[in-house]
């Protein structure tokens, strides 16, 4: 297998759905010429031309919305918001507007579209260019949310997320996009839901996505040395979530710890959580532990941001809480 | 001209001083000292000079992510500014800011603005409150050419002339919205024009003349402080650097930037001084010499300055102290 980035995986995806389908189009800003914000987009306008790579306007609003009206007449887009702090400018389209017209006409209409965003910390980005929304999507019904980890899943999510018929929330994180992985040199789709278990392990089972996952791992490998065997899970889909892989592996290990970058109160490690001690928790032997960003905005100074963003000491307290 | 040589060397040295600070500022970010991005002013200085240096201490202005030059103008401190950038405790916003988003409300500053168009509502807001409160302030909203895409815009200009508000909507039109040039994303020639569908005056002047920028501004907000409701100026100039330092431009030619150069304000604003006696040689070095030496030691003190504490991450999030628990 070939090693590529997170963004050229993702570059892959959207040209060999383009070139699958010519009902898929990409629009957003800065997404042509320049070849986006983070450069996944990079070369797409010169080979498929202005129409199918579209550079907008800064309308957050009206490119969702035009996405939806496009998805509702046949096309495929691919819509990009820059940052997924810039999606709050987009929420009537998204949640009262594309969620809802499938249901709403009784399934009559669907809107295949995706929407391409990045988020979190990282970069001293500050409060308005580092957030982790995803749940706000999550709690939404008639949307999917995918949040890949590796350029494996970055690829093989995108084009399922694309050939998907409903609106579909992709959210990547801007430091992810150079992280380096295997993907195959033939064609191959991941299909949307479905989990993986990252490294098996029988004491503790550490459910994390997209960048934290990468914590999640040192955090198991370095207690790996004091003897405790961390089962990581990456759900990769927030919605529909794979919870029975995460159950099956609380039956299991008996402990659940939840390490994520969004914020603590009402983030998807709550709704995993609450899951779980509805279904499972005759299993557990401890408390279920959510390693969250800390509930204040995301601060500017790396030192702020360090302290406000869960890494892997963070989730190894975690673990040890739960195991205690 | 009704602007005294005074004035004008007040406002001169204003230019001078947010050019020296943002070359610094671009400078040491190159080296690594800043996190994050910064967005440079450097080639639209006349506007924000032009037009703050005309308000009062009690006025207030809305600005952007490209802010560094309307702070300054308003009266920052270049130590608590440079501070800021470099996520230092004593910064404007103790580190918790950075550039985009310094505010400062003694000075006037509702804040720099990390979504594009974000100021625009929150001006109206205090143009509302001004009005309400019967006083005789006004507010000035700095925005970009790409800002006019949002509906955030619109919505302002609207509200903002139904009731009549104390409001002047400064169109910064440097031509680009991050590499988007004008043409492509905006259908209107001028920005000013769409003053007409909000039944407000709307002026399109050259940005990069001290002058014509200093002259509509005191009408508007001579208007605007007498009552007479908002103005929407459109200031065509220039941004002679990158979207943010860092930018590699391959959307445009060195050749326009390289012409934009020749047209520069504070280069403009010189010849006129030198011509007419205001300024020479020896004064000019004076100038310089002086505000760099300020700019140094507002980045000795941004460098000697301490990171802010980690515990300090959970400080300021409500006004009351009730003990949240993280
Ligand atoms: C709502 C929103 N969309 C997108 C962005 C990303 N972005 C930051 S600056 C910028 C371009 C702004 O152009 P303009 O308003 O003309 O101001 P300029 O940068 O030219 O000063 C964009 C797209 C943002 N910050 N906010």
């Amino acid at each position: 297998m070939k090693e590529i980035t997170y963004r050229e995986a993702l570059r892959e995806a959207l040209r060999e759905e383009m070139l699958r389908d010519e009902n898929v189009f990409i629009a957003g800003e800065d997404v042509g010429i320049y070849g986006g914000a983070y450069a996944v987009t990079k070369g797409l306008y010169e080979e498929f031309g202005e129409e199918r790579v579209k550079d907008t306007p800064i309308s957050e609003a009206a490119i969702v919305g035009l996405g939806t009206g496009a998805a509702l007449i046949g096309l495929r887009p691919v819509i990009e918001i820059m940052y997924i702090d810039f999606t709050t400018l987009a929420m009537d389209q998204i949640v009262n507007q594309a969620a809802k017209f499938h249901y709403m006409s009784g399934g009559n209409v669907k809107v295949p579209w995706v929407l391409r965003t990045q988020g979190g910390a990282g970069r001293s980005g500050a409060a308005q260019h580092s957030q982790s929304l995803e749940s706000w999507f999550v709690h939404i019904p008639g949307l999917k949310v995918i949040a890949p980890s590796t350029p494996y899943d970055a690829k093989g999510l995108l084009k399922s997320a694309i050939r998907d018929d409903n609106p579909v929330i992709f959210v990547e994180h801007k430091m992810l996009y150079n992280k380096k992985g295997p993907v195959p040199e033939e064609e191959y789709t991941i299909p949307i839901g479905k989990g993986i278990i990252v490294k098996e392990g029988k004491d503790v089972t550490l459910v994390s996505y997209s960048k934290e996952i990468d914590e999640a791992m040192k955090a198991a490998y370095e207690l790996q040395k004091e003897g405790i065997d961390v089962e990581v899970i990456d759900p990769r889909t927030l919605k529909p979530m794979d919870f029975e892989l995460i159950f099956e592996s609380v039956k299991k290990t008996s402990h659940l710890v939840i390490a994520e970058e969004d914020h603590y109160t009402l983030g998807v490690g709550a709704e995993i959580s609450a899951k779980v001690s509805e279904e499972v928790i005759e299993y557990l032997d401890g408390p279920i532990i959510r390693v969250a960003a800390l509930d204040v905005p995301i601060p500017a100074a790396r030192k702020l941001e360090k302290r406000v963003i869960p890494d892997a000491t963070r989730i190894m307290d975690g673990i040890r809480r739960s195991l205690e | 001209m009704n602007i005294s040589n005074e004035e004008l060397l007040k406002i001169y040295k204003t230019m001078v001083t947010i050019r020296i600070f943002e070359q610094t500022a671009e400078q040491n970010f190159l080296q690594g000292e800043i996190p994050g991005f910064i967005h440079l002013y450097i080639g639209e200085e006349a506007i924000g000079a032009g037009i703050i240096s005309q308000l009062r201490e009690d006025d207030f202005i809305t600005s952007t992510h490209r802010g560094h030059g309307h702070m300054i103008a308003k009266g920052a401190d270049l130590k608590k500014m440079m501070a800021e950038l470099y996520g230092k405790e004593t910064g404007y916003c103790k580190g918790k800011g950075g550039s985009m988003h310094i505010m400062n409300f003694d000075l006037g500053v509702l804040g720099a603005n990390g979504v594009v168009a974000g100021g625009l509502p929150i001006a109206v807001g205090a143009g509302m409150a001004i009005k309400l409160k019967r006083g005789d302030q006004v507010v000035v909203s700095f925005f970009g050419d790409g800002a006019t895409g949002r509906g955030a815009f619109h919505e302002a200009l609207n509200w903002a002339s139904v009731y009549g508000l104390p409001i002047i909507f400064v169109n910064e039109n440097n031509q680009y919205a991050s590499t988007a040039k004008y043409e492509r994303v905006v259908p209107v020639k001028s920005i000013a024009e769409r003053a007409k569908a909000y039944n407000m005056p709307g002026i399109s002047v050259d940005g990069n003349d001290l002058f014509e920028v200093y002259k509509v501004a005191k009408e508007a907000i001579t208007r605007a402080r007498g009552g007479g409701g908002p103005t929407l100026i459109e200031a065509k100039t220039y941004r002679l650097k990158g979207h943010f330092v860092g930018d590699p431009e391959k959307y445009r030619e060195k050749s326009e930037v390289e012409d934009w150069w020749q047209r520069e304000p504070i280069k403009r604003v010189e010849k006129y001084m030198m011509e007419n006696g205001i300024l020479d040689k020896e004064k000019k070095k004076e100038i310089y010499e002086r505000i760099k030496r300020d700019v140094n030691s507002a980045v000795k003190f941004a460098r000697e300055s301490s990171f802010p504490k980690k515990e300090d991450a959970l400080s300021d999030l409500f006004v009351d102290d009730f003990k949240y628990d993280y």
